[in-house]
């Protein structure tokens, strides 16, 4: 149906030309759902839009061919492209809200292509525009053709999204990351919608993610791309199971899934022993009746319901929902950046609730509880080296000066893997994952004795996410520090934490033993979360290979270099 | 910050060169830079190189089209229009500088407190500015120099006052969209002072696109204080002024002495061309995402 | 109905919204009035006052009570639109800005449709074919627009297409000497002359327009073209611009009815800058071209220190400000859809 040979992409940039894909070939059948892999930077959403020739401005296609039902998409006429896209080719986006026109109606968008294709006139667009919605299971759907896209939630707005690509019953649908952003028992339900479509209309289709687990469970067949090649291809259980490439294994490996430890995550020959951890049961902190509430536009907020929960000594405790459960909430009154409403947050024995977030920063405990934030990039200020970023913290709470702060410094970049030729970088210097390993040195810098984790690896790409996963676990274990892992992704807190505690509408739902509350969740909300996410194909008895893997340094530059 | 320690040499070293890297790297700043240092050495040694007193009159030589010995001509009551064009820089400049230093420091810190902490300081803040939008800021500033009177200092005041809003919103708005960014955070959990933490993290960031504002602010400042000459407010005759110069002109271009009013419209642009082309440079060299 | 309803209350507070800033320009403008160095009765009295008369102005602008009591007397006098006198012209001040606003509109509204008509697709050309000579020319015309004096403009305008090309009547005022102005209705010469079908008038009427209408023009050009070149290129790389373009929707369609519309956001918003660049702009091309409008009689009244004259100039330019703001953000919330509706 679809046939890609040697297709190469180029971007004309300020710095010179960039080549974006470097002539892959593959092929797409009739009723073929065709998944693309790739961290960022992989050529992978280039593809796509090279195959639709929506390149941005300053991308050519250098070479190669495309061919769909006999037509070549390189040479085809404009005129005939604009017939193709949205009537044979269509394609969905990620951030469903930004792929919307704020300012017109959903229901005239969908209009809009069903007229430019001529599949409606005047007077029967309003009702196959509806058809269309109810299509994509719109409840309602006569009422929400009035609406604008911020009215509605991020999942509904994908499924307009959808509506407006499958309006005009294409052949070939192209799915560009359509779920990232959105929660995961959303992204359940958008992709069973699209698989389900598509099986339906006997379409075929290329969905295009980083994420692994997600492709493997709703591809028939994967490709593997890395630097704008293909690095490998075939059925997803296969490659799962057993990864030809190095690459592809590593991206294996890094993949969080069901049965694997923190250190499965990490290629083999970089894998130390699993550390050592004995959490004691004596509590650090101890939250009772915590309650936040805010003044909302429409009278008080609740965001945080009295909540209570313990963290002891030692243990790595995770907080798990989705957005807008109070977790982020929680985490900023923990750390002292935000005040509660009621209730007390127990801290090595006495009440640090009552203290005001403002005057917290004198207070003698400042330097014992800390915090990772969720986005590298944001949490670093864009003026200050890696080392004026991680001497922040020593100069003013541990009022150290000169040499002996610099020594710590150099000590931090050691103990988080930093190298010291990069201390003196800007933010904008550094990859993802090096960024990552500055905020953690600074959050370490005055051995705190608590340390909460926002999602510190939310924006990684997953080969990232694996090493910094591993240095937070060497840390807990070296510096014996107690952990509030906060996230959205059950898989990871599984690797992490020892007790997981699940929250929605600013309540707890469910709360106990990692295990226990994987394997044998009692709460309906957590079941759902469960049964949410991806599940990739368990992974078979490896095969050694004799293969020389690159060594772990180099490894982690290019795939950091890579990551930014 | 006093204490200096090596971690903070490398910078201080880093910033001339990147200094020089900005204006390498960008021909158009670099010509900007020109253009300003000439308009520099112009309001500083103009008055002591000019050829002319700017103020010696010479009726029987009035109105004389630019020749060798007058290179922009001679007025109607015979003075050297190019020594009084040069004359005038030290004037202009004074203005508009001044007046762009006290609205920046006081729009800065207004922006910083309502950004910053918000709350009814803002709404407060936000009301006064409204206010004084919601005058054509030409017609105020000819409001405040006709009640204050008319004097250089009432210009700049003037002046001052009309742009101080830009600062103000535009501190404001970069305040509050960094007020809660994670890098704030983490300096609070480092034990910084709320103070502190808008001092050294939230408003050096907001210095690049001020520096865009301050470039375009300085042209403005200039415009409005030749403006305000050229209807009869402020500088009053016969100081050389560029604004009271081309409105002193404007009564011979109908007869055709172009010349009395071209010149000092002329470097009146020249000034605010400079001006306008400075901003990117200016903002490049505080911007440490320039750097490579 | 539950749609319409936000936005009714959106547009209810925006217009209450307008009543603490015209409290704020009425005490301003109090203050500017009071705030005079010296005794203020003195300058309102006039150069050529004596004693006698210094004493009545102060008396009838009871500058011998308390300042609060002169605010609302101020604000008495205003609610009755009275404005003081004029020494120059020894009639009311608000009969005379009254007689003069007309000319002062034409000017400055012809000059923005001109800026209008021009920069808004000027801007979206420049935005669509980037590195183009269109881009350049858009790119020459935003910074040379912002560097030039009006005055000087205008000026240079005259020299040239008045005294060297000869094309332009001679730039003193709305009508040649040998015209008889048109019966007023709207005060509006182009619109009065066309009522009565005087071509002739309307022909002489424009003539005089042209160079100050084009002088002021230039001036606003610049940022609203800046704007539109930018605004277009923000909403030509959004992402729902790539889902048009992925559904097949023709270029017009994308262009117009995707792109422009989200782009013109941000250009209305300008507008009101603009406004207030063109209103004191408009001061110095009235003088320039000795046009007989609000902003000469200022100048006029600046010259002979006519301080209530002035005042209240600034006073009823600042409430025409006030006015113009208000209906530009009318007309957002008429194309935006989100206003109204703050919560995401």
């Amino acid at each position: 149906m679809l046939t890609v040979k040697d297709l190469s992409v180029m971007f004309q940039t300020r710095r010179g030309a960039v080549d974006a894909v470097r002539g892959i070939s593959f092929e797409v059948s009739k009723g073929e759902i065709l998944g693309i892999v790739g961290e960022s930077g992989s050529g992978k959403s280039v593809t796509s839009y090279a195959l639709m020739r929506i390149l941005d401005i300053g991308g050519t296609i250098k070479a190669g061919e495309a061919t769909y039902s006999g037509v070549d998409l390189r040479r085809a006429a404009e005129r005939d492209m604009r017939d193709i896209r949205g009537r044979e080719i269509s394609m969905i986006f990620q951030n469903p809200r930004a792929a919307l026109n704020p300012i017109r109606k959903v229901g005239h968008q969908i209009e809009d292509v069903l007229r430019q294709h001529a599949q409606a006139t005047r007077y029967d667009a309003r009702r196959k525009a509806i058809a269309a919605m109810e299509a994509v299971k719109i409840n309602d759907a006569a009422n929400r053709y009035d609406a604008y896209p911020f009215e509605l939630s991020g999942g509904m707005c994908q499924r307009i999204v959808c509506a407006i690509a499958l309006a005009c019953n294409p052949r070939l649908l192209i799915a560009d990351e359509p779920t990232t952003g959105l929660d995961i028992t959303t992204q359940k339900a958008v992709m069973d919608l699209v698989r389900d479509l598509i099986r339906e209309r006997n379409m075929s289709s290329i969905l295009i993610t980083h994420d692994l687990g997600l492709a493997a469970q709703y591809c028939d067949r994967l490709l593997v791309m890395k630097d704008g090649r293909i690095v490998e291809q075939g059925d997803p259980t296969q490659i799962f199971s057993q990864p030809q490439h190095s690459y592809s294994r590593k991206l294996v490996d890094a993949t969080p899934r069901t049965g694997a430890s923190v250190r499965d995550l990490l290629p083999k020959d970089m894998r130390a022993a699993a550390p050592v951890l004995n959490p004691s049961s004596a509590p650090i902190l101890e939250v009772r009746n915590l309650v936040k509430t805010y003044a909302g536009k429409s009278g008080p907020v609740q965001a945080v319901k009295g909540i209570s929960f313990k963290i002891n000594r030692g243990q790595c405790v995770g907080l798990v929902g989705e957005s807008g459960c109070g977790k982020s909430t929680t985490s900023e009154m923990l750390v002292r950046l935000m005040d509660a409403t009621a209730g007390q947050i127990v801290f090595d024995g006495g009440d640090i609730a009552k203290i005001p977030a403002r005057a917290f920063a004198k207070d003698p405990r400042r330097a014992d509880i800390q915090m990772v934030f969720q986005d590298a990039t944001d949490s670093l200020n864009p003026r200050y080296t890696a080392r004026q970023t991680i001497a922040e913290p020593l100069r003013r709470l541990g009022k150290m000066r000169g040499r002996a702060r610099s020594a710590r410094i150099e000590e931090l970049a050691g103990l988080v893997g930093l190298p010291l030729s990069l201390l003196d970088r800007f933010p904008h210097q550094l990859s993802g994952g090096q960024k990552a390993r500055v905020g953690i040195a600074r959050a370490v810098a005055l051995e705190p004795k608590f340390l909460i984790l926002d999602e510190p690896t939310a924006a990684l790409d997953v080969s990232i996410q694996a090493l910094v996963l591993n240095l937070l676990v060497d840390l807990r274990a070296k510096l014996g520090l107690s952990y509030l892992f906060v996230s959205h992704d059950l898989h990871v807190v599984r690797l992490l934490c020892d007790h997981v505690i699940v929250m929605k509408d600013g309540q707890i739902v469910e709360q106990g033993p990692a295990q226990q509350i994987m394997v044998n969740p009692q709460d309906d909300y957590t079941k759902s979360l469960i049964a949410a996410a991806p599940k990739p194909p368990e992974r078979a008895i490896e095969i050694p290979r004799p293969e020389l893997e690159k060594t772990h340094v180099e490894q982690t530059a290019i795939h950091d270099k890579r990551a930014s | 910050m006093t204490d200096t320690t090596p971690t903070d040499l490398p910078r201080q070293k880093g910033q001339m060169g990147h200094i020089i890297y900005v204006l390498r790297a960008n021909p158009v700043t670099l010509i900007a830079f020109g253009m300003f240092a000439f308009l520099i050495l112009s309001a500083v040694f103009g008055p002591a190189l000019v050829p002319y007193d700017p103020l010696a009159t010479n009726a029987s030589n009035a109105l004389q089209p630019p020749s060798w010995a007058h290179w922009f001509g001679t007025d109607q009551i015979g003075r050297d229009v190019f020594s009084r064009v040069i004359v005038a820089t030290r004037l202009d400049l004074t203005i508009s500088v001044a007046a762009v230093t006290i609205s920046f420091v006081v729009g800065s810190v207004l922006g910083c407190i309502a950004g910053y902490w918000g709350g009814w300081l803002d709404i407060i803040l936000n009301r006064c500015l409204d206010t004084i939008m919601a005058f054509p800021l030409f017609v105020l500033a000819m409001g405040i120099v006709a009640a204050l009177g008319n004097t250089v200092e009432n210009i700049i005041y003037a002046t001052a006052i009309i742009n101080m809003p830009f600062y103000a919103r535009l501190v404001r708005a970069e305040v509050n969209i960094r007020r809660d960014a994670g890098f704030v955070r983490a300096a609070k959990l480092a034990g910084s002072s709320d103070v502190r933490v808008l001092a050294t993290q939230i408003f050096p960031n907001a210095l690049p696109p001020m520096m865009v504002q301050v470039s375009l602010n300085l042209g403005w400042a200039i415009l409005n204080a030749a403006g305000l000459s050229f209807i009869g407010l402020g500088v009053s005759p016969p100081t050389a002024e560029w604004g009271i110069m081309v409105a002193e002109g404007a009564n011979f271009i109908v007869s055709g002495e172009w010349w009395l009013a071209l010149f000092p419209g002329l470097w009146l642009m020249f000034a605010v061309f400079t001006f306008n082309l400075l901003g990117d440079g200016l903002r490049d060299i505080v911007d440490p995402r320039k750097r490579t | 109905m539950a749609k319409t309803f936000p936005r009714l209350r959106a547009i209810g507070w925006r217009v209450a919204q307008a009543v603490p800033v015209v409290v704020g320009v009425v005490v301003i403008s109090f203050l500017l009035t009071r705030a005079l160095p010296g005794d203020p009765a003195v300058y309102f009295a006039g150069v050529a006052a004596d004693e006698a008369s210094i004493a009545e102005t102060r008396m009838a602008m009871g500058l011998d009570k308390p300042l609060p009591m002169q605010f609302f007397h101020y604000v008495g006098d205003l609610l009755q639109g009275d404005l003081g006198q004029s020494l120059t012209s020894g009639r009311p001040v608000s009969t005379d800005l009254a007689n003069r606003l007309p000319a002062s509109l034409e000017l400055t509204l012809t000059a923005l449709i001109l800026a209008i008509v021009i920069a808004v697709p000027l801007g979206v050309l420049a935005a669509t074919r980037p590195g183009t000579w269109v881009d350049h020319l858009c790119r020459i015309v935003v910074t040379a627009g912002v560097s030039l004096p009006t005055f000087f403009t205008g000026i240079l305008l005259i020299y040239i297409f008045y005294y060297l090309l000869g094309w332009a009547p001679s730039p003193l005022g709305r009508l040649d000497f040998i015209y008889l102005s048109p019966d007023h209705v709207t005060g509006f010469y182009l619109i009065d002359a066309a009522l009565m079908g005087d071509w002739e008038t309307w022909w002489g009427a424009a003539k005089q327009l042209i160079l100050p209408a084009t002088t002021l023009a230039l001036f606003t050009l610049a940022p609203i073209a800046r704007m539109t070149r930018a605004a277009m290129l923000t909403a030509l790389s959004s992402d729902f611009i790539r889902t048009a373009k992925a559904a097949g929707l023709s270029n017009r369609a994308v262009l117009y009815r995707y792109a422009f519309r989200n782009a013109l956001l941000p250009v209305v918003t300008t507008l009101g800058m603009v406004f207030s660049f063109a209103l004191g702009a408009n001061v110095l091309v009235e003088k320039v071209f000795a046009w007989p409008g609000i902003g000469s009689y200022a100048v006029e009244a600046l010259v002979v220190s006519d301080y209530a004259a002035v005042q209240g100039f600034v006073l009823a330019m600042a409430l025409l400000f006030v006015a113009l703001n208000l209906m530009i953000d009318l007309l957002y919330t008429a194309i935006d859809p989100r206003i109204g509706f703050e919560a995401k």
